[in-house]
C-alpha cells in the first residue's frame, strides 16, 4: 500500500474529472454539512487498485501485512499494466456524490442497461441540458437510484436530433457487474 | 439447501423384492431358537430313517410305473424312471423342506407340526439336494404349482395341513396388526414400540418409522404409565435415536447429542423444524434507504413482505417473491442484503456505536459487517477479517455494493493475528465458526458429516479465537469495551463451555446482559452434571423450533479490567498470576467451573466405589518416599547419577522460565505503547498532492 506517484495520481484524476468536474476538490478535502474541514481523505495503491478511504483509517491499515490486507474503504479502480486507469462499478458511490452531468432513464430502460448495454435515446427520461459530447455521466433511474456511469456519444442539442433507436451514452460501468463480474472484481 | 427426505414426494412404492421378504420371512419364522434345535433334531432323525424307509415309497413308484408301463408301452425301462419320480419328489421335497426359501419357514412349521406321523412327508424327503443342485431361479409360485400338479396321494394331506398352517399364520398377523393399529390410538394403553422392529435389509416404512417415533416419544413423556414392564428408559431412547437416524439421516453420534439438548418432545420438534427452510429475510440497508420506502419498490416488484417482528426495525421477512430477490435493480443498487434473521442478532446485541473501532473477526460473507457499519453511519473503523481469501471476496462485493466506506477487509488468522496486528478495539464480534447445527435446515450435509473430532477441534479452535476477541478489546474504552460470542451451534460444547472456559481463563471479563429483550431462550447453567456461570442465563439462545429463525447462540461479555499478566515473583506463579483478579470479578459471580460433586448411586441406594471415595486416607507421607524411590531408579535406568541430579535441576529450569516470563510481558507492553503513535508524516506529502489536483481541477474546468 503506497500513495500514488505523480504520474498515476495525474491520469486517474483525468479519469476522475471527466465525470466530477470542478468538486473534484471536494474528493480531496471533503467539508462536511456544517461547512468546517471534513475528515482528509486519500487515495491509496494497493497491487494494481486504487482505495479511496479516511485519513484515519489508512492509517489503521498500516499495521496489517501487505499481503493479508485486502480492501481499505472503497475501491475506485484499477490501474493496466500500460498504466492505464479504469474506473470501477465500485467507485459510483464516490463520484455520484460530485457528479456534473447526469441521465435518467425511464424504467423501460433500466433492465437493458444492467444487462451491459448502452443507452438508447428512447430509454432516457431526462438529462442535464447543456451536456457535452464525450463527456462522463452518471446514470440513474427515476427514483434517483444511481445505476451506473457511461460516456455520451454527441452533446444534447445533437441527440436530440437522432431517432429513437440511436445509441447516446456508451456505458463505462452499471450495477449488474456486481453479478455478471463477482469473480474479477476483487482480484488484485 | 437440501430438502428434507420427507419433504419430497414418496413416489410409488419400490417392486417387492422377493429375496428380501423371504429372507425376513425365514428370519421371523425361525427366530425362537427352540424351534430351530427341534429343526435340527428332525432332520437327524430323518437321515437315520431314511435308509429303512427307503423302500416304501419305492414300492409305491415302482407300482406306478409299472401300471404306466402297462398302458402304453414307452422306450424307457423302470430304473430311469424311477430317477425321475425321484427327481419329480425332489421339487416336493423342496416345499415342504425348504430349500427354496420361501417355503423353509412353513416347510419347518409344518414339520413341527407332525412330527408323529411323518412317515408320509418323510417318504418323499430322503433324496439329498447334493445330487441335484436347486434352480434358485425359479419363482415360488411356478415350483409350487409344478409340484402341485404332480402330487401324489401320499403326500396331498400334508401339503393341506401346511396350507392351513400357513393361513392361520396370516389370520394371526391380521389381528395383531390390527391390535397394534387401535392400541396406539387407545391413551393409557401400552403401546409395545419395541414389536415391530423393522428387519435389517428391509427399506424402512417412513411412515410406520415416523408413527413409532411418535409413540416412543409419548412413552418417554409418561414412562410409568405407559412403558413396558420389562424396558427401561435407556432402551427407549435407544430405539427412538435409532428411528430418528434413519427416518432423518443423522448420524448416531449427532443424534444423541441434539437429542439430550431437549425433553423428548422437544427435540423432535427440533427435528422436525430441521427439514423445513427458515423464512427469507432481508435486511434493509439503513445507508443507502429506509425500510418503508424499500418495502414499497419491492411491493411494486411483486414481492410479499412483511417486517420480521417487533425486535428488529430493518428486517423484512418476504414470503413471495415474482421475481429473484437476489438480482432486482434495488438489490444491485445495495438498498438491502439477503440475511438469515438469526445473524441480525449478534450485531443487536454488539450494538456499535459511531465513531468506535470494532473488529469482525469471522466476517465473511459479511451480512453482520454491513449491518455494523450501517449502525455506525459509516464513521469509525469496522475492520472485517476473515481467514478464507476466497471467501473474503464476497465479503469485499457486500461491502462495497452497500456502500460501506469504514472497512478494512483483512485475511489473517484471527486467532494468532489479534491483538498482535491490531487490537485496542471498543467492541469485538466474534461469530465464530461453528459445526453449524443450528442451521441444518440450510446445510444437510451437517447430519453426517460431522463426527466427535469435529466437536473437539472447533471448540477448541473457538477458545482461542474467543481469547484472542478478549485481549483485542480496550477495557478502558468510554463507550464500549463489550464484545459478543456468537455461533450458529446449538450444542453446548460450543456455546456455553467456550464462554464458560475463558470466564476462567480471564477472570477479567464477565457476561452481560445481550439486550435483546425476551426474544430468545436463556442459556443453559448447568448441563449434564456441568454446573456454568449463574450468569449464564443471561446468554441467549435460539432454536429453529421455537423462534423460527436459525438455531443461535448470542452471549455478550464485558472486559472489565487488562489481562492479568503472569507475575514472576512467587514460586506458585500460576494461581498468583490470576488469583487477585479472579477475586475481583468474584464479587458478582462464581467464576470458577464447578463440578457436581453429589455421588452417583447405585439402584439400592450405596455409593459405588468410585476412585477416592470409598477408599481411606491415603498416606501421604509413606507415597512420597515411594515417588522418591520411583523417581530415584527411573533416573538410574537412564544411567544418571540420582544423588548428582535430584536436587539441582529443578531450581534451575524455573529461574529460566520466570525469566522468559517476564521478558514476553515487557515486549507485550511495548508493543502496546508503540501502537499508539500514529504516523504524522503523511501530512506534507498530502498537501502537495492537493495542489496538484486544483491545478488539474482547473484544467479540466476549462
Amino acid at each position: 500500500m503506497r500513495p500514488l506517484s505523480e504520474t498515476e495520481m495525474k491520469t486517474m484524476f483525468e479519469k476522475l474529472a471527466n465525470y466530477t468536474g470542478a468538486s473534484l476538490n471536494q474528493l480531496i478535502a471533503p467539508t462536511s454539512e456544517d461547512g468546517t474541514e471534513g475528515e482528509r481523505m486519500v487515495f491509496r495503491l494497493q497491487g494494481s487498485r486504487v482505495y479511496y478511504a479516511p485519513l484515519a483509517l489508512v492509517n489503521y491499515a498500516t499495521s496489517i501485512p501487505r499481503d493479508q490486507l485486502l480492501c481499505i474503504g472503497t475501491q475506485i479502480g484499477k490501474f493496466s499494466k500500460t498504466g492505464r486507469f479504469f474506473l470501477n462499478i465500485t467507485s459510483l458511490s464516490v463520484i455520484e456524490k460530485h457528479a456534473r452531468f447526469k441521465a435518467w432513464l425511464k424504467p423501460n430502460g433500466v433492465q437493458p442497461f444492467l444487462y451491459g448495454g448502452s443507452v438508447v435515446r428512447a430509454h432516457i427520461g431526462r438529462w442535464s441540458e447543456d451536456c457535452p459530447g464525450s463527456q462522463g455521466i452518471v446514470i440513474y433511474d427515476m427514483n434517483d437510484t444511481p445505476l451506473g456511469f457511461g460516456v455520451t456519444t454527441r452533446s444534447t442539442a445533437e441527440a436530440r436530433k437522432l431517432e429513437p433507436t440511436a445509441m447516446v451514452i456508451a456505458r463505462q460501468a452499471d450495477c449488474g457487474e456486481w453479478l455478471r463480474e463477482e469473480d474479477t472484481l476483487f482480484t488484485t | 439447501m437440501g430438502k428434507g427426505r420427507r419433504m419430497k414426494k414418496q413416489g410409488p412404492p419400490a417392486p417387492l423384492d422377493e429375496s428380501k421378504i423371504t429372507t425376513a420371512f425365514k428370519k421371523r419364522k425361525a427366530g425362537d431358537s427352540e424351534s430351530a434345535s427341534k429343526v435340527t433334531a428332525v432332520k437327524k432323525r430323518r437321515r437315520s430313517d431314511a435308509d429303512e424307509e427307503e423302500a416304501a415309497p419305492k414300492k409305491s413308484a415302482l407300482k406306478k410305473s409299472k401300471s404306466n408301463e402297462k398302458k402304453k408301452p414307452v422306450p424307457m425301462d423302470s430304473d430311469s424312471e424311477d430317477d425321475m419320480d425321484d427327481d419329480e419328489f425332489d421339487d416336493l421335497d423342496g416345499i415342504s423342506e425348504g430349500s427354496v426359501d420361501s417355503q423353509e419357514g412353513i416347510g419347518r412349521l409344518s414339520d413341527l407340526e407332525d412330527d408323529e406321523d411323518e412317515v408320509d412327508d418323510d417318504s418323499v424327503m430322503d433324496s439329498d439336494d447334493d445330487d441335484h443342485p436347486r434352480e434358485t431361479m425359479f419363482s415360488d409360485d411356478e415350483d409350487l404349482s409344478d409340484a402341485e400338479e404332480k402330487l401324489t396321494a401320499a403326500n396331498i394331506e400334508g401339503l393341506s395341513r401346511k396350507l392351513d398352517a400357513e393361513k392361520k399364520l396370516e389370520e394371526e398377523e391380521a389381528e395383531q396388526e390390527m391390535q397394534d393399529a387401535m392400541q396406539t390410538n387407545i391413551a393409557g394403553d401400552r403401546p409395545d414400540v419395541f414389536a415391530d422392529q423393522t428387519q435389517p435389509g428391509l427399506a424402512p416404512d417412513l411412515q410406520l418409522l415416523r408413527q413409532r417415533i411418535t409413540d416412543t416419544i409419548r412413552i418417554l413423556g409418561d414412562l410409568k404409565g405407559l412403558g413396558q414392564p420389562g424396558k427401561s428408559r435407556a432402551d427407549y431412547v435407544d430405539l427412538v435415536l435409532d428411528d430418528i437416524c434413519t427416518y432423518y439421516g443423522y448420524t448416531r453420534y449427532l443424534a444423541e447429542k441434539l437429542f439430550n439438548l431437549f425433553t423428548p418432545m422437544e427435540a423432535f420438534a427440533f427435528f422436525e423444524a430441521n427439514e423445513t427452510p427458515r423464512p427469507v429475510v432481508i435486511r434493509t440497508n439503513t445507508l443507502r434507504t429506509n425500510r418503508r420506502s424499500l418495502a414499497q419498490a419491492l411491493i411494486n416488484r411483486g414481492v410479499v413482505l412483511e417486517p420480521v417482528g417487533k425486535w428488529s426495525k430493518v428486517g423484512l421477512q418476504v414470503f413471495e417473491s415474482a421475481v429473484p430477490l437476489g438480482a432486482t435493480p434495488e438489490y444491485l443498487a445495495g438498498h438491502y442484503i439477503l440475511q438469515a434473521a438469526s445473524s441480525f442478532l449478534p450485531v443487536m446485541a454488539l450494538a456499535p456505536q459511531p465513531n468506535e473501532r470494532v473488529l469482525d473477526m469471522a466476517a465473511a460473507p459479511g451480512g453482520k459487517t454491513t449491518y455494523m457499519s450501517a449502525l455506525m453511519r459509516n464513521t469509525g473503523c469496522v475492520i472485517a477479517n476473515d481467514a478464507s481469501k476466497p471467501r473474503a471476496k464476497g465479503l469485499i462485493g457486500n461491502i462495497h455494493r452497500l456502500g460501506c466506506k469504514n472497512t478494512i477487509v483483512t485475511n489473517l488468522d484471527a486467532r494468532t493475528a489479534f491483538p498482535k496486528a491490531l487490537g485496542g478495539f471498543d467492541r469485538v464480534l466474534l461469530d465464530a465458526p461453528c459445526t453449524g447445527t443450528g442451521v441444518i435446515s440450510k446445510d444437510a450435509g451437517v447430519k453426517t458429516s460431522k463426527n466427535e473430532r469435529d466437536f473437539l477441534a472447533i471448540p477448541h479452535m473457538q477458545r482461542q479465537l474467543l481469547l484472542a476477541a478478549i485481549d483485542s478489546v480496550d477495557h478502558s474504552s468510554k463507550t464500549g469495551g463489550y464484545l459478543v460470542y456468537s455461533t450458529c451451534s446449538v450444542t453446548v460444547e460450543e456455546n456455553e463451555a467456550v464462554v464458560q472456559y475463558v470466564l476462567r481463563k480471564r477472570p477479567n471479563v464477565k457476561i452481560v446482559d445481550t439486550g435483546l429483550g425476551d426474544f430468545g431462550s436463556p442459556g443453559f447453567t448447568s448441563y449434564m452434571g456441568k454446573k456454568f456461570d449463574a450468569k449464564m442465563a443471561l446468554t441467549r439462545r435460539y432454536f429453529p423450533h421455537r423462534e423460527n429463525v436459525d438455531g443461535f447462540y448470542v452471549c455478550k461479555l464485558k472486559k472489565t479490567g487488562p489481562t492479568p499478566v503472569a507475575k514472576p515473583s512467587d514460586d506458585d506463579k500460576t494461581s498468583t498470576g490470576s488469583r487477585p483478579a479472579r477475586r475481583a470479578s468474584a464479587q458478582g459471580a462464581t467464576t470458577d467451573e464447578e463440578i457436581d460433586k453429589t455421588p452417583i448411586l447405585n439402584e439400592d441406594g450405596t455409593a459405588p466405589n468410585l476412585e477416592g471415595g470409598a477408599f481411606g486416607p491415603f498416606e501421604e507421607d509413606e507415597d512420597a518416599e515411594r515417588i522418591a524411590r520411583a523417581e530415584r531408579n527411573r533416573l538410574r535406568r537412564k544411567g544418571i547419577n540420582p544423588k548428582g541430579v535430584l536436587n539441582k535441576p529443578k531450581k534451575a529450569a524455573k529461574g529460566q522460565a520466570q525469566l522468559n516470563e517476564t521478558a514476553d510481558s515487557n515486549t507485550a507492553q511495548e508493543k502496546t505503547e508503540e501502537k499508539e503513535e500514529k504516523p504524522v508524516a503523511e501530512k506534507t506529502e498530502k498537501k502537495e498532492k492537493k495542489e496538484k489536483k486544483e491545478k488539474k481541477a482547473k484544467k479540466a474546468v476549462k
